[in-house]
């Protein structure tokens, strides 16, 4: 592992990969109570408060309402938890505390398939909650059609990038404690100001680049938000090939970071 | 026949530790071969590696005659694991931690269901086929466990610790059913700290140490060789030792008690109560904890 190169060294792959996805798919469906609820009510909750509670205050922002400036918002972030806390708590757990990739690499299955069914199990989620939202958003009337249809094979794709950068830091965490680090110090900022609730624009020049060039939530939400308004932004373009760059590489490192940590 | 596990030279390096030092054994078809030794001698490291989970570091290392660098998955597919520590998916009930253990090995569901059924009634689980895994006791898990790594009809099952924590019965139940699944002509590999299950269970076993084999042969020839068939306990004091000495027997202090290893016991401890009037004597047969304390020294392992 001297050379830098082989952290981004490809993992090598059989249909088996989908076992782990079942695997975390049947817990989930065991408990799907639990699990539909939250994409269910978070953006009614956000929507009612945010968008037309504050948004009354709010005549228009860059040409439409509050309520429809903020509803891709609440779709990326939606995306953003769901593929980072499935591959940071939710699968340390499952690796550390639950021994569960002990017990499934003791069978045909590789520790880089293991890997990579848990983050396309990440994208699931992303995918599941997108697919809850949309139609409350639609009934709220935020939602341009039929653009805002393919938010739902994007959120698989974001979902994917999020998944694996935290599977970056599960793989890297001393211990789960220390996974606030990245939430308290990445994702919370990004949630804040990756033109989410407000443009990036009204930020200072120098942190508007940091948030292009750093945050990944601010492609996402650029996307989606072209998307649900059915205006591209001029941004558009980029923020696809950052993202794909970005989704490419960090999938790579999620795996062989991981290796690093369990094939001893 | 081709061994089932052949090792040469294999040895494990993590940084400066040598946990595996140039070990080379075989293990034949058919036979249930133990590793014994302290922690930290090397057990674990070397079932990890027969596993196809730690690569080895140099030597050699096959298994069904391949190579365990480059054909992990298919010598997986044809071993059965029951690892030290409990890994039950909490998430599922027994049946559907089997059910989803049949699937990582692709076996397709009629076959996976019939398994399932046919391995519950032999490790004595059938009643709590739906029961999650929290309610079950430590010989349960243990139990289901057991049924797992059989779930692909493996030709090799490894066990690393099977009784570790159980109770006398559940204990017993296991080794039945070892015996039972070694009866059917498949081969066995076990590490265990208890060394009565060693001596029960093995045809065949070694010691490590220190990432080393120290000794390796059949249990009983192993006990007879470094401890004779008894041993001759009494008080560790120079009257015991000079007596001792004059009659040539081997002995060791061990603790406040010095052991004199023989395959004459009566007269020794003839000699030692008469000719020496000591009173505590004792004498009993040389088990293999008697080779295995000898050979590995009494101080703790951490």
């Amino acid at each position: 592992m001297n050379n830098p190169l082989r952290l981004l060294a490809l993992p090598r792959l059989t249909p088996r990969v989908l076992h782990v996805w079942q695997r975390n798919r049947d817990v989930f469906v065991k408990t799907y109570r639990v699990n539909f609820l939250p994409p269910f009510l978070e953006p009614i909750l956000y929507l009612l408060s945010l968008g037309f509670g504050v948004g009354s205050f709010i005549p228009e922002i860059a040409g439409v309402s509050y309520a429809q400036y903020i509803a891709p918002a609440l779709v990326s972030i939606s995306i953003m938890n769901a593929g980072f806390f499935e591959c940071t708590y939710a699968s340390y757990v499952r690796m550390y505390y639950q021994k569960t990739y002990d017990a499934i690499i003791a069978t045909p299955l590789t520790i880089d398939e293991v890997i990579v069914g848990e983050i396309l199990w990440g994208a699931t989620r992303a995918f599941i909650n997108t697919v809850i939202m949309l139609p409350v958003l639609f009934l709220f009337g935020v939602l341009d059609l039929p653009w805002s249809l393919f938010v739902i094979p994007f959120a698989f794709l974001a979902g994917f990038l999020f998944a694996s950068i935290g599977m970056c830091f599960t793989a890297m965490t001393p211990g789960i404690d220390t996974l606030n680090l990245p939430t308290f110090l990445f994702i919370t900022p990004m949630f804040l100001f990756s033109g989410t609730f407000f443009p990036l624009t009204l930020l200072p020049k120098f942190v508007q680049y940091l948030a292009v060039a750093l945050l990944p939530l601010t492609h996402v939400v650029t996307v989606i938000r072209s998307l649900t308004l059915g205006t591209p932004s001029p941004l558009l373009p980029f923020s696809l090939v950052w993202l794909t760059v970005a989704t490419v590489l960090v999938f790579l490192l999620a795996v062989n970071l991981m290796k690093r940590r369990l094939v001893i | 026949m081709a061994p089932v596990i052949e090792a040469t030279g294999l040895t494990k390096r993590f940084g400066d530790l040598v946990a595996v030092d140039h070990v080379t054994f075989r293990v034949e078809q058919g036979e249930v071969f133990g590793f014994l030794g302290p922690n930290g001698a090397g057990k674990t490291t070397t079932m990890r590696m027969i596993q196809c989970v730690s690569p080895k570091t140099e030597g050699s290392l096959q298994v069904f005659g391949m190579e365990v660098e480059g054909h992990e998955s298919e010598i997986k597919r044809q071993i059965g694991v029951v690892p030290q520590e409990n890994n039950l998916d909490p998430d599922f009930t027994v049946y559907k931690n089997l059910l989803v253990y049949a699937r990582y090995f692709d076996i397709p569901l009629p076959e996976a269901e019939a398994t399932i059924q046919e391995l519950l009634t032999f490790v004595e689980l059938s009643e709590k086929r739906d029961t999650p895994i929290e309610k079950l006791s430590g010989g349960m898990k243990r139990r289901l466990i057991l049924a797992r790594a059989l779930i692909n009809r493996p030709r090799l099952l490894i066990l690393d610790e099977p009784t570790v924590g159980l109770d006398p019965q559940a204990r017993h139940l296991i080794w039945e059913r070892l015996r039972e699944i070694r009866n059917r002509g498949n081969t066995i590999v076990l590490t265990t700290h208890y060394l009565e299950e060693a001596e029960r269970l093995c045809d065949r076993l070694v010691i490590m140490d220190r990432g080393g084999i120290l000794v390796e042969g059949p249990p009983r020839e192993l006990v007879k060789r470094h401890a004779g068939t008894h041993v001759v306990e009494a008080d560790d004091t120079p009257q015991v030792r000079a007596c001792l000495d004059r009659l040539g027997a081997r002995y060791e202090p061990m603790g406040e008690l010095l052991q004199a290893y023989t395959d004459t016991p009566r007269d020794v401890t003839r000699a030692l109560v008469g000719e020496c009037q000591m009173g505590h004597v004792a004498a009993r047969p040389a088990t293999l904890e008697d080779v295995f304390l000898r050979l590995t020294g009494r101080k703790l392992r951490e």
